[in-house]
């Protein structure tokens, strides 16, 4: 990320990340976490779940920041994020 | 355990039917009180109100009779012992959430102070006419208690006797009395505290996490689970199982209806409460409940001198019916005379339990005001023929 | 159909969502369909609980009928499936008889406007210290799409097939007026703020009020031809419009078009059993012992 002015506090800055869990048979392929996960994580795979929807899954789970919004809107409680270690921000 | 000395208005007392109802109830350990205004049970609502303040209670008059059952079944569940009071128009109301309190078996009290109906009807004035509404009222399967005091000392003696047998069945009891009971003044002694001998509710003495709401298990109530103690407990109107969860096909349908019919229905011998008078070798026997009870004494006394050999049953409970009794009397009497202030309700009952054996009379009418002795005897006259 | 245990669903032993321990894992899944709004606000009441850290044996939920209904079902808290539209005069026994335990209703537009509606203003007026939770759909769900008093006029239902010509209730207004101390309305969308909401009115005392405007997609998205949840949820997205704090009366909503959501009203005022038991010590002196429950102060 490019800043105008490094930051005073830059070699503190972490950035969190996730850990991302997918419970796929309790999936009801709404898309609520794949449309407003903020960084795109994640996606509606291909595969069929027992009930017949497709689960997401995490395409880039790397990118993912642990802000639980997934979590916090899934209606079925089938997706959540644990913390995962910390990244420690790169200054462009 | 022993009615607290703090509730008990001990001595003697002139007081109304409603009064020693609302009394009783107060002696019983009754806590919460939510009810709507109709005439006749009014005072019942008003003594309450007046009474339980000092006596750590609640009174609250709610918006309208629905909400009055409700809010007694969710005190319940609080741990309260809590009653309503209601007449026939409001009987009608509350009978969706009397259908809750029995699927949820609910322990609590309604009393109807039945008037002349149907509809608005005589606001002022006696009937019995709720009667068969107090057996069906509610829709579905299930069977009901349902207590008929005969006077103010009736009246107060009863509403305690309601309390226990609602902790003692976990359901919705029922005391119907009428205007004229209600608002006839006698007088009533009420005893010491350590003489009224009260059933505590029966609470679970299982674990968070072994216990359900419902572990019928054939061998009387299922205890209740207390709210706030970590149950985490579930139930609902729907039909459930024992863990209170609703499921939704006919095995559990079966099994949830058979206990709400089987609990009283096991338990007759231990429910129904008759007085009965010289029945033996009796060729007619007079049967009534409530104020009827007494209003027929006269006729009865006239027959007697007449040499009729006559027996009377008064119905302390009315449900459930004492089919056992009736049929057994058919079998030896000659007459069953019903006396009931309304064109024949609890007398089917009692003409399907006599199956023919014995000629069965009704003794009825609109209801307005008591018979008339003149009419019972007439009736006894044309039974002893 | 509800009895299948959840255990064939996970996938693996440790796969366990945090909030389980607010959930009858046993009757997981539930019954709402896909791209429902019902299951992200119980999601939110369930987040609301901990974050408060309250002590989950003292909270109770009670609801009504319908699909929002089935909430009181699926919380592992003592929880009660009443009857339609009287969740609130059983949640108000409930609540004075045990003061000492936070009572929650969670129940839909239906159950507790239409049914419930008389019940509703005077829980309301009485400032009963519980928090409701009005799960707003616009519509009558459960029961096949049947208009509610809720739904926007023009809008189609089963029992307005060719529009919805009666003008609905706005629900903050409804509460507002009739004496909540605390009305906010959110969509389920504002998942975030919902939860702050939430939290909000369980902790403040007195009649607390949330509408949570939640999609439904098999009937209310359906019959007016609107997608599936997710589109109304993106609907939801480019239309609300945050205003805390104004005039409840400004609050209506048509049919597809703007929602304002915000925290409209947070008065103080004194609760049902302070009212009580001032008024029965102006009366009865030191005579009175102050109500607090059916168990005394515990």
């Amino acid at each position: 990320m490019k800043y105008w002015r490094t930051p005073l506090d830059v070699d503190r800055l972490k950035i969190p990340r996730g850990e991302l869990h997918i419970i796929k048979e309790r999936c009801k392929g709404c898309g609520f976490c794949v449309e407003y996960c903020p960084r795109g994580v994640l996606k509606l795979s291909d595969e069929f779940n027992a009930k017949g929807y497709h689960p997401p899954v995490a395409i880039k789970p790397q990118d993912c920041v642990n802000c639980d919004l997934c979590e916090m809107l899934c209606p079925d409680f089938a997706i959540y994020c644990l913390r995962a270690e910390d990244e420690p921000k790169e200054v462009a | 355990m022993k009615a607290d000395p703090k509730n008990v208005l001990t001595g003697a007392h002139y007081l109304d039917g409603n009064h020693a109802c609302a009394e009783g109830a107060i002696s019983a350990g009754c806590k919460f009180f939510a009810g709507y205004p109709i005439t006749p049970s009014t005072e019942i609502a008003e003594r309450f109100a007046r009474r339980i303040p000092l006596l750590d209670g609640v009174f609250i008059q709610m918006e309208d009779e629905l909400a009055s059952m409700a809010a007694i079944l969710g005190a319940s569940w609080g741990g309260a012992r809590s009653m309503s009071c209601t007449s026939g128009p409001g009987f009608s109301l509350m009978m969706e959430n009397f259908g809750l309190g029995i699927m949820l078996e609910t322990p609590c009290v309604l009393v109807n102070v039945q008037r002349g109906g149907p509809s608005t009807g005589l606001p002022t004035l006696p009937g019995q006419a709720d009667m068969m509404q107090a057996r069906w009222g509610s829709h579905g399967d299930y069977e009901v208690i349902a207590l008929a005091p005969d006077s103010p000392q009736e009246s107060y003696e009863l509403a305690i006797h309601a309390f226990n047998l609602s902790e003692k069945y976990r359901m919705p009891i029922l005391i119907m009395t009428d205007e004229c009971v209600g608002h006839m003044t006698e007088k009533v002694v009420i005893p010491p505290a350590e003489e009224i001998e009260l059933l505590e509710r029966k609470y679970t003495d299982k674990k968070p996490g072994e216990a359900w709401p419902f572990e019928w298990n054939g061998n009387g109530q299922p205890p209740m689970l207390p709210v706030g103690k970590g149950y985490k407990f579930h139930i609902t109107g729907l039909t459930h199982d024992y863990r209170g969860y609703p499921i939704i096909n006919a095995e559990a349908q079966g099994e949830n209806v058979s206990h709400l019919v089987d609990k009283v229905r096991n338990n007759v011998d231990d429910i129904i409460w008759l007085e009965e008078r010289d029945i033996e070798g009796a060729d007619v026997i007079m049967m009534a409940y409530g104020i009827s009870s007494r209003v027929m004494q006269p006729a009865i006394a006239r027959a007697k001198k007449e040499g009729i050999k006559i027996g009377q049953i008064k119905m302390v409970t009315v449900w459930p019916f004492p089919e056992k009794r009736v049929r057994e009397l058919a079998e030896k009497a000659k007459a069953l005379i019903m006396v009931e202030m309304n064109f024949g309700q609890v007398y089917y009952e009692m003409e399907r339990m006599a199956a023919g054996k014995c000629r069965t009379y009704l003794v009825g009418h609109a209801g307005g005001t008591v018979h008339d002795p003149e009419n019972i005897y007439k009736v006894i006259k044309e039974a002893a023929k | 159909m509800n009895t299948k245990p959840v255990n064939q669903e996970s996938q693996a032993a440790e796969e366990h969502h945090p909030m389980e321990n607010l959930l009858r894992m046993d009757r997981i899944p539930h019954i709402w369909c896909s791209t429902c709004g019902i299951g992200t606000t119980v999601t939110a009441l369930a987040a609301a609980l901990e974050q408060l850290k309250l002590d989950l044996n003292k909270v109770t939920v009670v609801s009504g009928i319908g699909c929002t209904g089935r909430v009181a079902g699926y919380m592992k808290l003592d929880s009660f499936h009443t009857t339609h539209g009287r969740a609130l005069p059983f949640a108000f026994g409930l609540h004075i008889a045990r003061p000492d335990m936070k009572t929650i209703v969670f129940s839909g537009d239906g159950d507790l406007i239409s049914i419930g509606g008389n019940h509703f203003i005077h829980t309301a007026r009485r400032n009963a210290n519980i928090t409701v939770i009005c799960v707003n759909n616009f519509i009558y769900a459960m029961t096949g799409g049947q208009v509610a008093p809720t739904t926007p006029i023009s809008a189609k239902s089963a029992t307005s097939p060719y529009g919805n010509y009666e003008r609905p209730f706005n629900l903050p207004l409804l509460a507002a007026s009739s004496g909540a101390t605390y009305v906010a309305r959110w969509t389920a969308l504002h998942i975030r703020r919902l939860t702050t909401a939430i939290k909000e009115a369980i902790t403040k005392p007195g009649f607390s009020f949330v509408e949570v405007i939640a999609p439904c997609s098999t009937l209310y998205a359906r019959l007016n031809k609107l997608g599936t949840g997710l589109d109304l949820m993106k609907f939801y997205h480019d239309n609300s419009v945050i205003r805390h704090g104004i005039d409840p009366r400004e609050a209506d909503i048509d049919f597809q078009s703007k929602i304002i959501v915000g925290k409209f009203v947070d008065i103080e005022k004194p609760t049902y059993l302070e009212c009580l038991n001032n008024g029965n010590k102006k009366a009865f002196g030191d005579k009175y012992r102050p109500y607090g429950g059916v168990n005394g102060n515990k």
